[in-house]
């Protein structure tokens, strides 16, 4: 009943509008204003951010210059701070990451949009859906619980005793808490972003693409691989785009399985820590300025780096997509 | 008729003058600080609702550094913290800062070793752990002070906290008392450069770790140990006596411990048989010149309840509550606020 009312009024609410000219200019004046105030107000956020972490990091760069970014050393005692460990930590965690989610992801929304029965694919949708609710000190907190002591037991022996001979998988770890254990915790709250954005591009594939590959006498994998997913890419990597920045800023999950170590070691069972981390747990009791500062300055860095990353990804999709829409 | 319009107004002024006459003995005091007193300092404050209705206190535990920020910029009527201020920071104050000492607690040495049922420690063997010197538990020190006991050959996982806190302030305060190596390569601090171990995020943080690994040894606030029953390590103390940590052994170590005239004092190591080594105390932050008369009344009015009926709640709640002659010092000093 409702949307046969609405559908009734629609048309002459119409027509009334277009007979009203001088009303409906100052309406759509007053929309297009609203609708730039409300962009603006992102635009001027961000602004004001970068701004505030510049004003707050700028006696950490001035005493220490660039050598912030490349030393190791962090030592509140000592006044020497160093923030290499943290950018090192930040970037291995959120790329390994997004290399084990990815593939997991496109190869679930492949199997949603392309071979999953009805009956499966809404259950599986809100599965994934419900994954993207759950909070991060939860995830947190299982992965103490139920990943640690699996990683611990089982899977790092494992991978010792077949590829121990590399260096990133040399080594004890204390309890599982490790980069490795961080980087898997990243890759279970980056699915399920990566998982649905990649579906909605997959769905949005005409299916004239699909029916053409059919008709060339495609199978169902060369349909996909072809006609699908050559369609899509740019879209997938968006989606990781999206998944990395939720990566490179996650903190409370990362910090309770990481085990915040400010120091670089070569093997993934050995602790570390990120930038977000750090932050997180040290600004409370940060009594010193200069203390204060360089957690300041460390969140600049975050800042800048994930304006890199994402400008970077941007480059790589526009370089990348000269030949994207020709179908090989 | 004509009375109503001018008599409505009047009656809603009068009204307005009678809502701010209450309300005007009522006094706000904010604070802000340290986290580990804040479940005594917020009974504190609604017990004392009791005794003075008008006073309303506002705390935010948001940590000792952001407590002494907030007291050094004057955002907030008192602060707290469980380091005392630098110096350097009182130096900067626009005022005399007073630390006033309310409660005292104690951080508790807490293992897992299937098999081990009680454990003894020194200061230097715990800062040769802590420093990564010594790794495997039958290490010849650690045998030496715990003879008949069947130590395992496993290597000693070391576990601190990875936040900043007034837990791992006492702790390093302790280490570099007992241990020279330890005061000139990592010294006292809420975070210090560890040379050792892997981090937990608070006390649940480093409990988990220890609870989850053979093999590992780590430091939580006696509260927690006490409320979750880990096992604790008994320590030597400057007598020579090995005692667990507890309410007594640390109001013992308050007693014995030599205190300075501005009450900036550290408590680790004290002398006496009872003392537990690793025990401090937490501050309130008080200008000694009160800027609001009324406030300034309002909070010497509370400081003196605190450290009187106050410090009889401490130990319900698991605070040890200081000896009488400290007490008696504290509220000498009280009396010196100006308002």
């Amino acid at each position: 009943m409702p949307t046969a009312t609405t559908t009734m009024e629609a048309p002459t609410t119409a027509t009334a509008a277009q007979r009203m000219r001088p009303v409906s200019r100052a309406s759509e004046f007053a929309f297009r204003g609203l609708c730039l105030a409300m962009a603006s107000v992102v635009l001027v956020l961000v602004l004001i951010v970068g701004y505030q972490l510049w004003r707050g990091a700028g006696h950490t760069f001035h005493r220490f210059g660039l050598s912030f970014l490349t030393k190791s050393d962090w030592d509140p005692n000592a006044n020497s701070f160093g923030a290499l460990p943290f950018i090192y930590g930040t970037l291995v965690t959120s790329l390994l990451g997004l290399l084990i989610a990815t593939p997991l992801a496109v190869a679930t929304a492949v199997f949603l949009t392309e071979l999953a029965p009805n009956w499966l694919r809404q259950p599986l949708i809100f599965l994934i859906e419900m994954l993207a609710a759950i909070p991060s000190v939860i995830l947190g907190l299982w992965a103490i619980f139920v990943l640690l002591p699996v990683l611990n037991e089982h899977v790092f022996p494992f991978l010792q005793k077949t590829v121990g001979f590399l260096p990133i998988f040399s080594g004890t770890s204390f309890g599982g808490y490790s980069v490795l254990a961080a980087s898997l915790i990243i890759a279970v709250m980056v699915l399920p972003i990566i998982t649905s954005v990649s579906r909605e591009i997959l769905r949005s594939v005409p299916d004239l693409q699909r029916e053409a590959a059919y008709g060339l006498g495609a199978t169902r994998w060369e349909v996909t691989r072809i006609a699908v997913l050559s369609y899509a890419k740019k879209g997938i990597f968006g989606a990781m785009i999206l998944g990395l920045g939720r990566a490179l800023g996650e903190t409370m999950a990362v910090t309770m399985v990481i085990g915040n170590a400010n120091e670089i070691k070569s093997s993934l069972f050995a602790p570390g820590n990120t930038l977000a981390s750090v932050i997180a747990s040290q600004f409370n009791e940060a009594a010193d300025d200069s203390y204060r500062d360089a957690l300041i300055a460390v969140g600049l860095v975050l800042f800048g780096i994930t304006l890199i990353v994402n400008l970077c990804a941007r480059l790589l999709l526009k370089f990348g997509t000269a030949d994207a829409g020709a179908v090989h | 008729m004509k009375i109503t319009p001018l008599f409505l107004p009047t009656l809603a002024l009068a009204g307005l003058s009678l809502f701010v006459g209450t309300t005007a003995q009522a006094v706000d005091l904010t604070g802000a600080g340290a986290t580990f007193p804040n479940p005594i300092y917020t009974k504190w404050f609604s017990e004392y609702k009791k005794v003075d209705a008008a006073a309303n206190f506002n705390y935010q535990a948001i940590g000792s550094g952001g407590g002494q920020k907030q007291i050094l910029e004057g955002t907030v009527d008192f602060g707290a913290s469980d380091g005392p201020m630098s110096d350097e920071s009182l130096a900067k104050a626009p005022g005399k800062i007073l630390h006033i000492p309310t409660v005292a607690g104690a951080v508790a040495i807490t293992y897992n070793l299937p098999g081990v049922t009680s454990l003894k420690l020194d200061g230097p063997t715990l800062a040769d752990i802590y420093l990564g010197k010594i790794t495997k538990w039958d290490d010849a020190a650690i045998a030496k002070l715990n003879q008949g006991a069947k130590l395992p050959a496993t290597p000693i996982a070391v576990a601190h906290r990875a936040d900043g806190s007034g837990t791992s302030y006492i702790f390093t305060d302790y280490l570099s008392t007992v241990s020279s190596e330890w005061k000139d390569k990592v010294g006292k601090n809420t975070t210090v450069k560890w040379p050792a171990g892997i981090g937990g995020k608070g006390n649940d943080g480093v409990a988990g770790l220890v609870k989850q690994t053979a093999g590992a040894i780590g430091y939580v606030e006696l509260i927690y140990a006490v409320q979750i029953k880990l096992p604790v390590a008994d320590l030597k103390n400057a007598d020579g006596a090995f005692v667990k940590p507890s309410l007594e052994g640390i109001t013992a170590a308050t007693a014995t411990a030599t205190i300075p005239d501005d009450f900036r004092f550290s408590m680790v190591n004290a002398p006496g048989k009872d003392s537990y080594p690793i025990s401090g105390v937490t501050w309130l932050l008080v200008y000694e010149q009160q800027k609001d008369a009324a406030k300034g009344k309002a909070m010497v009015a509370f400081l003196k309840w605190a450290l009187t009926e106050g410090e009889k709640q401490a130990k319900a709640l698991d605070y040890a509550p200081l000896p009488d002659a400290v007490q008696k010092k504290v509220l000498a000093r009280i009396e010196t606020i100006k308002f």
